[in-house]
Order: structure tokens, then C-alpha cells, then sequence
């Protein structure tokens, strides 16, 4: 089986971001710029299941700038096989990207799309669930557990009343939450030998997708920010204060 | 007026607050139509039809909806989304699964987690972890799908007589390639997490699973859901379903009481609209403070018992 395995370039996880002075957008020169975490649990994933011999080949792909190459070269030095950038400078809102993943799947023709549940960015969560869709695949979204057996998944997800479990047949696109592994740390040989793996750059035009309708981006704020409050020195103050606010 | 279909959330038994929460929103936009999928949907439609601000309730009762999967409900939700303007569902996990399916069938974007209506097709939602909010407004012709980020909303009211309920017959092909296995619920007799009124977390300053039992304690005494940073999940104190937090549970409680919790901005995003949030720390600098309506600075170990035995009186 082939895994597709889908990531994007984001602003790293640990930057604090600021919004530019003119409110468009939030400031992207100068900073530090990372595979989607959750992104990157996705390509772990596929790279267990490769060297659990669920899977033989995988193959990552990115939709962004020409510089998400670094990405992608990232994720060739944790292990992935080979690795396509569908390169565009414009806006590539999710049900755009799940288009162009589409038409990669259509060629690829994998057994298993995995993806972040959502990029840290936009927090859209969306490109998986949409994608499945279009293909008119099963989803397994949010998912802490995953099981292969021939071509059927047994996948635990995390939904809010605790943890479902459901089996999809493949091929599936399936999205990842957080706690489904701890990616590994990528060691300077790796990088070495990323460097000649395969890279394939194809312009997002050439891909020969309608464009959809996207939303149009009107500014940034700031949250409304939450001003502390008062602070007491007993159990007993703050039970009088809880009573003061009728909350107890 | 706009045409508003609503998704709403249920167990089979239960009407989700998620659901009470989103029509209040999807009520600001038009006239709503509450569509519940179900294998048998009569008690859940009833407390559907019982909430101010429905219109009318629509019941898509078949077999292979007894189970929430997304790749059924979906498909259905396109077919009756033809006659509306706007197709809203809770940003919950259940709501973030199935509607993304149902927005692309119809070729047009999502917005995901609406927190404020600006106009009608323009939206405020929260990115970067809730660091930044963008304004976005849906292009003309285009139906306005999104999902409804409960914690900005408070739910809605009861209606003086209930709205009328519908059965809808779909005959929308839906696949077989998915399966339903299983849940295993967290939580127990305590109240839900995400719909709690009452909340209280620890954090690492507990120090381990046994001294986490305090916390348990008294939630119990409050009344109160049992809540955890990321911190004291990924030290292994207690599950992480119990995580709130960005990457957890984003809630609204009333009252949230956070023990031995410094405040990471991930954990802040997730309480930033609970109603009163105190804070129990040891270390008087800790971000929580800047936030925490009440802060008590000092020991837990002395403050936890002390306070549960103040409660007792």
C-alpha cells in the first residue's frame, strides 16, 4: 500500500504571532516557519506503518510557496520515500487545498490519505473530512489509534464524550489528533541522505483544478483580552468572594 | 429573512447544549429549521422543538442513522441544504466531522468556529490558537455553511408553546464503507466536561495521579466536571479527554477553578469564556493570575482540604 501523507508550512508552533500594523494578516518575514505538528504526526504515522510493513512506499506532499520545500525535505529526512510540491504564492483556503489533493490522490491512487486534524495557522479543520468527500472515501478524523488490517482500519477517535472507535474500509483519508504518537527527531545523516531523495514541483495551475469560491479575509484583531482580577489571601475570602459573584 | 438550517447534536437520548448554544446563533441569522438525524428521533426532536428560536423541527429517522458517522450524515445534510441560505452545526467533534463533508459536496467554504455575526455573510473566528481573531465574509452565491463555536454563545431559552416537528424522508444514498464500533465514555457519573456549569482542573502542581484524587473531591463537592491541563494529561495523571485547553476541550463554564495550573496560553484559549475564573497556585507569578477573576496564592495541599471543608458548612 502507498500513503499519501499531506502537510503544511505554518508559523512554528512556538512562535508568539503578531498581527502586521495594517491589520491584514498576521507578520510572516523573519519567523520561524515549521511542518504542521499535527502534520507531522501524520508522516510518523505513515512511517510506522511502513516499517510495520502495513505500507511500502510514502509519499509526501505540501501545497504552498517554493519554500515549503523545506518541509518537505524535513519530512524526506524523517523517512518519507519521495515527496510533490504543488506550488502556488496565492491563498490556498481548505476546500481549494482539498481539491489539489484530489487530483494528486486521483494519479498517487494510495490506499490511505493521512493529514493533520487542522493546521495551527487558520485552525480550519477541514481539508480531510473534505477531501474524503470529494473522493468519496471513509474519514477517521481526530484519531489517537490506528489499526491495519488488510483493507480495513480500526481507528480510535477522540470525540468529546470520550473515545469512539470505528472501521472504515481503504482507501480512507484519515486525520490525526495529537496524542496518536511522538514523531521522531531527525538525525544529521538523515538530512544528508533527504537531500538526494526525489522532490517533484508542479505549479497549483498546472493541476488544471476549478478554483473555488474562497472567503474573503476582511482584518485581524486581537482576542478581547481578560483583565485579572482581584486576588485574596484566605479560603475564607475566597468563598465570600465566589458568594459576591453568585456563583456558589 | 434567511433560510437557516441548523445540525443539531444528540446521543439518542440527550439534545447536546451544543445544540441550544448554535441556535442561538443560527437565530440572529433567519428563520431556522433544527434538522435531527436519528434512528428514532422523537424524545431528541421534542427537546429540539422546545427551544426558543426554532422554528421548525425536521426528523431524518432511518437505520443507518442511528450511529453519529459523519459519511452518512453528511450527503443528507447537502440534499436538504438545497432550500436554505446558511447550514450551521456546533463546532463540536461532531459538528467538525460531518459539516466540512456536507460543504464540500456543495462546493463552497466553511467557516469554521463563528464566535461573532457581523453582518449577514460576515463572521468573526478565532486563528492561531484563539491569538488572533480574522473577520471573513462568504462571497454572493454562495450558501453560508459554518460551525458555531459554543463557547461564544449562551444557549438558547425555552419556548412558551414547542415548534412544530417534521418527519423528513430522504432518500439520499449513503455508503456502507463505515462502521460504528464503539464509545467508551469518559467522565462517569460527573457532569460533561464541555457542558458543565461548574469546572475544576489541576495541573502539574499536583504532583501525581494519587494527589489528583483532590481535585475529584472537590469537583464532587461543587457539584463540578473534573478538568486537567496539558501538562498534568501528559504526566499521566489522568486521561487526556479531560485535557482543556487548544488542543483539548474549549469550555464555558460559570465558574472555573483552576488548581495548581500556571496558564500557558494553549490552557488560557480553552477557558477564555468562563464566567468567573479563579486560580489556586503556588507561584504568585503565574500567568493565571493575569487572567483569574479570584486568584488564591499558596499551597494546594493546605488550600484544597481547607476549602472542601469550608464548602462543607
Amino acid at each position: 500500500m502507498k500513503i499519501l501523507v499531506g502537510i503544511k508550512r505554518v508559523i512554528d508552533y512556538n512562535v508568539r504571532v503578531q498581527i502586521n500594523r495594517d491589520g491584514t494578516d498576521v507578520v510572516k518575514e523573519g519567523v520561524k516557519m515549521s511542518i504542521n505538528p499535527f502534520d507531522e504526526i501524520a508522516v510518523e504515522q505513515a512511517l510506522r506503518l511502513r516499517e510495520a510493513g502495513v505500507a511500502e512506499e510514502v509519499v509526501v506532499v505540501s501545497i504552498g510557496p517554493g519554500a515549503a520545500q523545506q518541509q518537505l525535505r524535513t519530512a524526506l529526512a524523517m523517512g518519507a520515500d519521495r515527496a510533490t510540491l504543488v506550488e502556488t504564492e496565492a491563498e490556498v483556503q481548505p476546500l481549494a487545498a482539498a481539491r489539489a489533493l484530489l487530483k494528486l490522490v486521483e494519479s498517487e491512487d494510495p490506499g490511505m490519505v493521512l493529514l493533520g486534524k487542522q493546521a495551527i495557522d487558520d485552525d480550519a479543520n477541514q481539508v480531510g473530512q473534505m477531501l474524503a468527500a470529494m473522493w468519496d472515501k471513509p474519514q477517521a478524523t481526530f484519531i489517537s489509534g490506528l489499526e491495519v488490517s488488510g483493507d480495513t482500519a480500526r481507528a480510535v477517535r477522540e470525540v468529546d464524550a470520550g473515545l469512539e472507535t470505528i472501521q472504515v474500509s481503504l482507501p480512507a483519508v484519515i486525520t490525526v489528533d495529537l496524542r496518536l504518537n511522538e514523531p521522531r527527531f531527525v538525525k544529521m545523516p538523515d538530512i544528508m541522505k533527504a537531500k538526494r531523495k526525489p522532490l517533484e514541483t508542479i505549479g497549483l495551475d498546472s493541476l488544471g483544478i476549478e478554483m473555488p469560491p474562497q472567503l474573503e479575509n476582511l482584518g485581524c484583531q486581537p482576542p478581547p483580552a481578560r483583565t485579572g482580577g482581584t486576588k485574596v489571601d484566605s479560603v475564607a475570602d475566597l468563598v465570600a468572594a465566589l458568594k459576591d459573584k453568585g456563583v456558589l | 429573512m434567511a433560510r437557516v438550517l441548523l445540525l443539531a447534536e444528540h446521543d439518542g437520548n440527550t439534545l447536546s447544549v451544543s445544540t441550544a448554544r448554535s441556535l442561538r446563533c443560527a437565530a440572529d441569522l433567519g428563520d431556522v429549521d433544527v434538522a435531527v438525524f436519528g434512528d428514532n428521533t422523537e424524545t431528541v426532536a421534542g427537546m429540539a422543538a422546545a427551544l426558543e428560536g426554532a422554528g421548525r423541527v425536521l426528523r431524518i429517522d432511518r437505520p443507518e442513522n442511528a450511529r453519529p458517522v459523519a459519511a452518512i450524515i453528511a450527503p443528507q445534510l447537502a440534499e436538504l441544504a438545497a432550500d436554505y441560505d446558511v447550514v450551521l452545526a456546533p463546532s463540536s467533534t461532531y459538528g467538525k466531522d460531518i459539516l466540512p463533508r456536507t460543504a464540500a459536496t456543495l462546493g463552497v467554504p466553511q467557516i469554521s468556529d463563528i464566535m461573532e455575526i457581523v453582518d449577514s455573510r460576515t463572521f468573526r473566528r478565532p486563528v492561531y490558537a484563539g491569538n488572533v481573531i480574522t473577520t471573513v465574509r462568504v462571497p454572493e452565491g454562495c450558501t453560508i455553511v459554518g460551525t458555531v463555536r459554543i463557547a461564544s454563545f449562551a444557549a438558547a431559552g425555552e419556548r412558551a408553546s414547542p415548534a412544530p416537528v417534521e418527519s423528513v424522508v430522504l432518500d439520499t444514498d449513503v455508503p456502507s464503507h463505515t462502521t460504528w464500533v464503539g464509545l467508551e465514555a469518559s467522565g462517569g457519573d460527573r457532569p460533561d466536561l464541555q457542558s458543565a456549569s461548574r469546572v475544576v482542573a489541576g495541573g502539574r502542581g499536583l504532583g501525581s495521579e494519587e494527589n489528583f484524587e483532590m481535585i475529584f473531591r472537590l469537583a464532587d463537592r461543587l457539584g463540578a466536571a473534573v478538568g486537567a491541563s496539558r501538562a498534568a494529561v501528559d504526566a499521566g495523571y489522568v486521561p487526556n479527554d479531560m485535557q482543556v485547553g487548544q488542543t483539548g476541550k474549549i469550555i464555558a463554564p460559570d465558574l472555573y477553578i483552576a488548581v495548581g495550573i500556571s496558564g500557558a496560553i494553549q490552557h488560557m484559549t480553552g477557558i477564555k469564556d468562563a464566567g468567573v475564573i479563579v486560580a489556586i497556585n503556588r507561584d504568585a507569578e503565574a500567568p493565571i493570575f493575569e487572567a483569574a477573576d479570584i486568584g488564591l496564592v499558596g499551597d494546594l495541599f493546605q488550600l484544597l482540604p481547607e476549602l472542601e471543608k469550608a464548602l462543607e458548612g
